[in-house]
């Protein structure tokens, strides 16, 4: 069998424009795993955004592999090296938080649930009576199931009333949320995976996708290899896989995406690439944004992004003639600090050519996280459940009807608090309880020598649950042991909208318990009524917790009112899926109509540059009435800061990583083929600070310093990268060594998306040569020299 | 004619504002958001005297002194803490909105002048000057209750 760790997308199975992907099943076992004896629970892989459908092995109430599902429609029987390796081995790890741990005496000491849950709840009541529920935080994630999201929205927003409730998706998702509200006036991802199947041309913005999701980079790769291959457009600055096999490589300026994208737009009007039948009957703005792109000639757009005019013209050119296109969008524009503006030019080129709703003409505002998606909907981040308008006084009815309560009780006085300023009240010492769940935010946050000052404070009440001691866990009051995938059942969306049933496989260690579990047992002990003095809660199960999110999504754009568990365990579905549309729905605005009219929109959206909301009167001029919105906006230069810093920094995913490394790290194989930190330096600023492979060099911003071994990469001059994954719960030697001790406390004004693509720094020598980098050899990280 | 003397109400109190803007920066520059958006408005604000010179040379402009009556100045430095920060972008708003009216005034002058390039620089400027003021009240709205119910 192939070695799935160098041979990261496996073996190619081409294809032509309008055939099915082939099918190719992947499967790991564990070296002791009896075939004969193995049983299979059906699941979905939660590493990524794909979520690719397989089957967990388990023999003697052990999970001991994994094996791809053919039929499945993200997949069709794959796996990357992170869905083979990480989930299972990681389960077993030795270091499974398996009881409650409470902090005295300044030590974390075991306890058992109930004196951990009788503490939360003292602490949790305490608080509301001194201060009410301003005084409580939850910072959550993109790792749980649908189920888990709603039942603690359900809890924060119905049972205390906060308006603190965000999660890590703010750092993963949160833009691409914010472009399809902005443009489209709700949340959805228009596009499907499938797109890859028929497009004749595919754009990535800031999408590293043989990365960040190996399995879909294999599906465009078998294009790529078969007869009628299509071209592809990268934009990165970085010379990752992606860009080698383009036909176009624009490694833009960090920052600069909408001189770029504007450039494009452009091009598009300029050439009469405009489809003004369709911008006519489905848009308004379209005088805004041809006055605010004529001041983007691709010269001028080439000046501000450092790339030849002519790969800007050759790009445009191919998005102006290709009868089909696909655009995808991930953090190389989401975490930049016109982050909701570029993306919102992407969905502007689209709808300028009336390329929606078609095969191979998508979309896909990418997600990172493999559940995001659910959080978004169900409403634990900064949204409302069912992608209602918290300015919309119907929508907030409608939800106070449907959880029995008083429509005050629903906090929807302003936005919801993002996660950026949740941290800020916790700072100050306004939020005194902050709940995180499944997420390491000493690690993941940017600048953390202040996240990790802030959250040691004495004021602050910290609760960490988790599967693994992270080093978040290690500053908690509290830390709760939750089960994981595999260990518990539930549902998950996946960035192209496919739902997919996980199933139990085993049971969790020790006493660890489901996320859910957990957030009923609070809700109980908290004695959370509805007005009638019924429970708030009243499921207490996954399933019964599906069912009631299903009542929630009834007749909003993300309805599951056709979906149950039965069904979902004959196979994945996109939703929406009612009555009307029973077998899910492939692509949204097929139609050229969209969720914009007032009484229906998510949002009445925001002006780009500042992020001010519009108003409900200013939106009824607007009359989008089921027209998208064109929203233009000019390229602004970033705010850098001063000092002697005449490098940018950026910092991302790595193929075989995820998150802090808590799963992969724990995956013998994974963790050997990048066991630690490195920064990538381009040949002519290695040659220019006199530095060699493997050389340690020191890093430093405004912020902090790291000392990192050196590898000369690919990517443009001027420009460093640092894998975001590694903090030092594996190397306490070195607890300075995460890319954020050196990022900016800075967010997109719309998403508040933090600018972790932005970081002013400077690199000097700091020892010689220790051999080389623990890089990648087969990813943008590949040292340079090597061809193609 | 006395339209200098609404140039001169322009020309002061935008400068009040972006000068305001930069003491809000630098005062409260541990609130991320807050700080980057006003070092933008500033700049914003200066744009708007720049787009106004044209005009002056024209109708020339008197700068009134009424320090007995309600004028734009700028905030001499920044409160502390959450309800300080709320008191300054209140300040910011009421500064804003005083800038607005006079581009009002100014804007209807035009008009009855037939002055296109004063049309032109107003409908620039104003709008711009309307979206500072549709930031400051959502930042206000999403202060409010945390600065005066728990802020510490
Ligand atoms: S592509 Fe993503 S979902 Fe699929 S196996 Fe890899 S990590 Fe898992």
């Amino acid at each position: 069998m192939a070695d799935r760790i160098s041979d990261i997308w496996g073996a190619r199975t081409p294809y032509a424009a309008g055939q099915e992907w082939p099918v190719r099943v992947d499967e790991q076992l564990a070296p002791d795993a009896d075939p004969g004896r193995v049983r299979w629970v059906p699941s979905a892989c939660v590493l990524c955004s794909n979520g690719c459908g397989c089957d967990i092995a388990v023999q003697d109430g052990r999970m001991v592999g994994v094996r791809g599902h053919a039929a499945d429609r993200i997949s069709h029987g794959r796996l990357g090296p992170k869905g083979l390796f990480a989930g299972w081995q990681a389960a077993s790890a030795p270091d499974r938080l398996r009881r409650p741990q409470v902090r005295r005496g300044g030590r974390l000491v075991e306890t058992s649930w109930d004196e951990a849950m009788g503490l939360l709840t003292a602490t949790s009541r305490r608080l509301l009576d001194e201060g009410g529920p301003l005084t409580h935080g939850f910072y959550t994630t993109g790792q749980l199931f649908l189920e888990e999201y709603y039942t603690l929205g359900v809890i924060g927003k119905a049972g205390l009333g906060t308006p603190h409730m965000d999660g890590n998706t703010r750092l993963c998702t949160a833009t691409a949320a914010a472009a399809l509200k902005e443009t489209f006036g709700c949340d959805g991802q228009p596009g499907s995976y499938a797109d890859v199947d028929s497009a004749d041309a595919i754009f990535l913005y800031g999408h590293n996708v043989a990365e960040t999701q190996t399995v879909l980079w294999a599906r465009i790769l078998d294009r790529l290899a078969g007869p009628d291959r299509p071209a592809l457009v990268c934009v990165d600055p970085r010379r990752t896989n992606v860009a080698d096999a383009a036909e176009v490589h624009l490694p833009i300026r960090p920052g600069t995406n909408v001189a770029l994208l504007n450039a494009l737009i452009h091009e598009v009007i300029r050439t009469g690439a405009v489809e003004s039948g369709y911008v006519a009957a489905h848009t308004v703005g379209f005088d805004e944004l041809a006055r605010t792109a004529a001041a983007y000639p691709p010269e001028e757009a080439a000046r501000i992004c450092d790339v030849p005019a002519a790969d800007i013209r050759r790009a445009a050119e191919i998005f102006c003639h290709a009868p089909r296109v696909l655009s995808t969008v991930l953090q190389g524009v989401y975490q930049s600090h016109q982050a909701t503006a570029a993306s919102c030019q992407v969905n502007n080129l689209h709808l300028l050519r009336g390329m929606l709703g078609r095969p191979g003409c998508g979309l896909l505002q990418m997600n990172g996280q493999p559940t995001s998606e659910n959080t978004r909907e169900c409403g634990a981040d900064g949204d409302l459940p069912g992608f209602r308008n918290w300015a919309n006084q119907t929508h907030i009815g409608e939800l106070a009807k449907l959880w029995r309560v008083d429509p005050m009780v629903i906090p929807h006085w302003a936005e919801p608090t993002h996660a950026m300023q949740i941290i800020r009240y916790a700072e100050q010492g306004s939020i005194r309880l902050l709940w995180i769940v499944g997420t390491n935010p000493v690690v993941t946050l940017p600048d953390v020598a202040r996240i990790r000052r802030l959250l040691a404070a004495e004021q602050l009440f910290v609760i960490a649950q988790d599967c693994f001691p992270t080093e978040t866990t290690e500053l908690a009051d509290l830390v709760l042991p939750a089960a994981m995938w595999g260990e518990k059942e539930g549902t998950f969306t996946n960035t192209d909208r496919t739902v997919h049933h996980s199933g139990k496989a085993v049971d969790p260690p020790g006493e660890a318990r489901a996320d859910l579990d957990i957030f009923l047992d609070y809700a109980h002990r908290m004695d959370l009524r509805d007005r009638d003095g019924g429970p708030l809660i009243r499921w207490t199960d996954p399933e019964g917790a599906f069912t009631a999110w299903q009542e929630c999504s009834r007749g909003r754009p993300c309805d599951y009112t056709g979906l149950s568990y039965a069904r979902l365990r004959e196979g994945p579905v996109q939703w929406p899926c009612d009555d009307a549309r029973p077998g899910g729905t492939e692509r949204l605005y097929t139609d050229g109509f969209f969720p914009t009219r007032a009484e229906q929109c998510e949002t009445y959206g925001h002006d780009l540059l500042t992020g001010a909301a519009v108003t409900p009167e200013q939106y009824a001029l607007l009359r989008p009435d089921g027209r998208a919105v064109l929203k233009a906006a000019h390229y602004l230069r970033p705010d850098l800061g001063a000092g002697d810093f005449p490098l940018l920094l950026t910092t991302g995913r790595t193929a075989y990583h995820f998150h802090t490394r808590t799963k992969t790290a724990r995956a013998p194989h994974l963790n050997a083929a990048a066991p630690a930190p490195w920064v990538e330096v381009s040949t002519a600023d290695a040659a220019e600070l006199g530095l060699a492979e493997g050389d340690l060099a020191l890093v430093e911003s405004a912020r902090g310093a790291v000392r990192l071994p050196v590898r000369i990469a690919r990517g443009r001059p001027g420009v460093v990268f640092i894998p975001f994954h590694y903090g030092w719960w594996d190397d306490p030697a070195d607890p300075h060594r995460a890319a954020n001790e050196l990022t900016e406390t800075a967010w997109d004004p719309v998403s508040k998306q933090p600018q972790f693509k932005l970081a002013a720094v400077r690199l000097s020598r700091a020892g010689p040569d220790d051999g080389t980098a623990p890089a990648p050899a087969q990813t943008a990280s590949a040292a340079a020299g090597r061809e193609g | 004619m006395h339209i200098a003397t609404y140039l001169g109400l322009l020309h002061g109190g935008e400068n009040a504002l972006a000068d305001t803007y930069d003491v809000v920066r630098t005062g409260h520059a541990d609130e991320a958001g807050i700080a980057h958006t006003c070092r933008l408005l500033a700049a914003q604000c200066r744009a708007h005297v720049n787009a106004l010179a044209p005009i002056v040379e024209r109708y020339g402009e008197h700068r009134e002194d009424e320090p007995d009556r309600l004028h734009a100045e700028a905030l001499p430095e920044a409160r502390t803490g959450g309800v300080g920060l709320l008191r300054d972008l209140q300040d910011l708003l009421l500064l804003a909105t005083l800038v607005d009216c006079s581009w009002t005034a100014v804007c209807q002058a035009a008009q009855a002048l037939h002055d296109h390039e004063l049309i032109a620089v107003v409908a620039a400027c104003q709008g711009e000057t309307k979206v500072q003021q549709g930031w400051l009240t959502t930042q206000l709205k999403a202060a409010a209750p945390q600065a005066l119910l728990v802020a510490r």
